[in-house]
């Protein structure tokens, strides 16, 4: 582990700690919303082939549902509108997410689809990586979005139009879940197979150095 | 004849064997793994998970903390609730015939309200509490109106109601317009209320006509209300009487803890 030399005591973590806290609240509020959007779902299926178990749903009956949903959506939203803000005022979506290049991302994609992709080190991120980390912030603007509209459908009317109806809109917040899902499964498999990422998303990780990443 | 066959050349398979180099680059990480670590994340995923165990039931202390953060839902919902704002209208051609029926209760149970000896009674903060029979009623102006109707389980249709507007209504019974809420009791022992901006939105109103025709009698016949502010359930069919009142009583679903505002 990191020694924690007094010269050492003022450079910059990894994972400053404001961000390991947002990220873990964004966890459980994920885990609230997915499991108890499952409940919400049951009672009126989209797919008809598909059901959630009751095992992984959050609830008792369908009102249990709704009542964690719509007190897991102040912690998603607070905390992610906490997160974006800084991610954008410290310059660390800047740092970590751009930029991407085109055939830097086709040559990881290939490098990915032969297990061979390196995302070992938690200080870099590399192109596909990049690309999901940036596609799963839209995808959580917009299932916040879509579910505020299905909340409010008439308040928000206009808003229910531009974006095609409450059906719709349910349909989109639907594939949101599913794309917050399938993110998860690659997310957590790949930090249990570096557990290194996963350690540093609890401690910190290691000191980095501004400079040399600004350069890199 | 062996069931086990020696390898064939496959599309799926690599020519030379699988690529040993990602274990050997992994092996030193692999050993790192602390396995304390790894099992102690997995208990306070386990835990996390026994939190829906808490809410099992109507009452305990996870439940009354969701219903307070349910009342601030309220709260917010009022804040949010615009009441000059009109809910979109759609064509005749687009109503769905007949309504989709849904209750707390199968349609085969539905104990139709006689319409010759119905009445609607008046109590609470109104001035004349005279009730109303469905004669009178029609003699009221009339207002019509095309809407959606959401449900809270996530099914929508597009439904043409005709009735009595509920603030002309009420103005006209001389219902304090100041109070908080407007109460409704119902021939199958249901209970609605609406906060009053609801109940005085434009599109607000009691209910007897279906698509030009009279309520059928799974849909509310001879009284219902609709409104085009709330989800489903707070529109209560087979109405027998209004009050209005500052008290806040609970409703048929909100004692069983749907949201009471229910705003949509």
């Amino acid at each position: 582990m990191q020694s924690t030399r007094p010269a050492e005591l003022h450079v910059r973590r990894l994972h400053p700690l404001p961000l390991r806290i947002m990220h873990w609240i964004n966890a459980i509020a994920m885990l609230i919303m997915i499991s108890s959007g499952w409940k919400i779902y049951n009672d009126d299926v989209i797919l008809g082939w598909l059901h959630f178990p009751d095992a992984l749903t959050l609830g008792h009956w369908a009102q249990h549902g709704l009542q964690w949903h719509f007190f897991g959506m102040w912690i998603l939203a607070l905390n992610g509108i906490a997160y974006v803000t800084y991610g954008l005022v410290t310059g660390r979506f800047r740092r970590m997410l751009f930029p991407i290049r085109w055939r830097e991302f086709i040559k990881d994609v290939s490098d990915a689809l032969h297990f061979r992709l390196a995302h070992d080190d938690p200080t870099h991120y590399n192109a596909v990586q990049r690309l999901l980390y940036i596609g799963i912030l839209l995808v959580g603007v917009l299932i916040v979005t879509t579910g505020l509209v299905l909340w409010k459908p008439i308040q928000f009317s206009e808003l229910t139009a531009l974006l095609g109806g409450f059906q719709t809109v349910r349909i989109i917040h639907f594939l949101c879940m599913s794309a917050i899902v399938l993110f998860l499964i690659v997310h957590v498999t790949l930090a249990l197979l570096v557990p290194r990422t996963l350690v540093a998303m609890v401690t910190g990780g290691p000191a980095v150095d501004d400079m040399k990443a600004k350069a890199s | 004849m062996s069931i086990i066959r020696s390898p064939r050349g496959s599309l799926f398979r690599p020519k030379g064997g699988v690529d040993q180099s990602p274990l050997r680059e992994h092996k030193a990480l692999i050993e790192t793994i602390d396995r304390r670590k790894v099992l102690r994340g997995t208990l306070s995923l386990g835990a996390l998970s026994l939190l829906s165990g808490c809410d099992v039931g109507e009452t305990g202390p996870m439940q009354s903390f969701l219903r307070g953060v349910s009342a601030w839902n309220d709260k917010v919902q009022e804040f949010i609730f615009r009441p000059d704002h009109l809910a979109p209208t759609y064509s005749e051609a687009e109503v769905v015939k007949p309504p989709r029926f849904n209750a707390h209760f199968d349609v085969e149970d539905i104990k139709p309200v006689d319409g010759a000896t119905w009445k609607l009674e008046l109590s609470g903060l109104i001035a004349d509490k005279r009730p109303w029979t469905a004669q009178q009623l029609a003699q009221l102006p009339q207002q019509s109106m095309i809407i959606r109707h959401i449900c809270v389980e996530g099914w929508d249709y597009i439904g043409q109601w005709s009735g009595v507007n509920l603030r002309q209504f009420l103005e006209r019974v001389g219902a304090d317009l100041s109070a908080k809420y407007v109460f409704f009791r119902c021939a199958d022992d249901y209970t609605e209320s609406l906060d009053m901006p609801s109940a005085l939105h434009a599109q607000t109103m009691l209910a007897t006509k279906y698509a030009g025709d009279p309520l059928a009698d799974p849909f509310g016949f001879p009284l219902r209300l609709r409104t085009a502010t709330k989800l489903g359930f707070k529109n209560a069919k087979w109405v027998t009487g209004i009050e209005v009142t500052n008290d806040f009583q609970e409703t048929f679903w909100s004692k069983q803890g749907f949201n009471w505002f229910a705003g949509i």
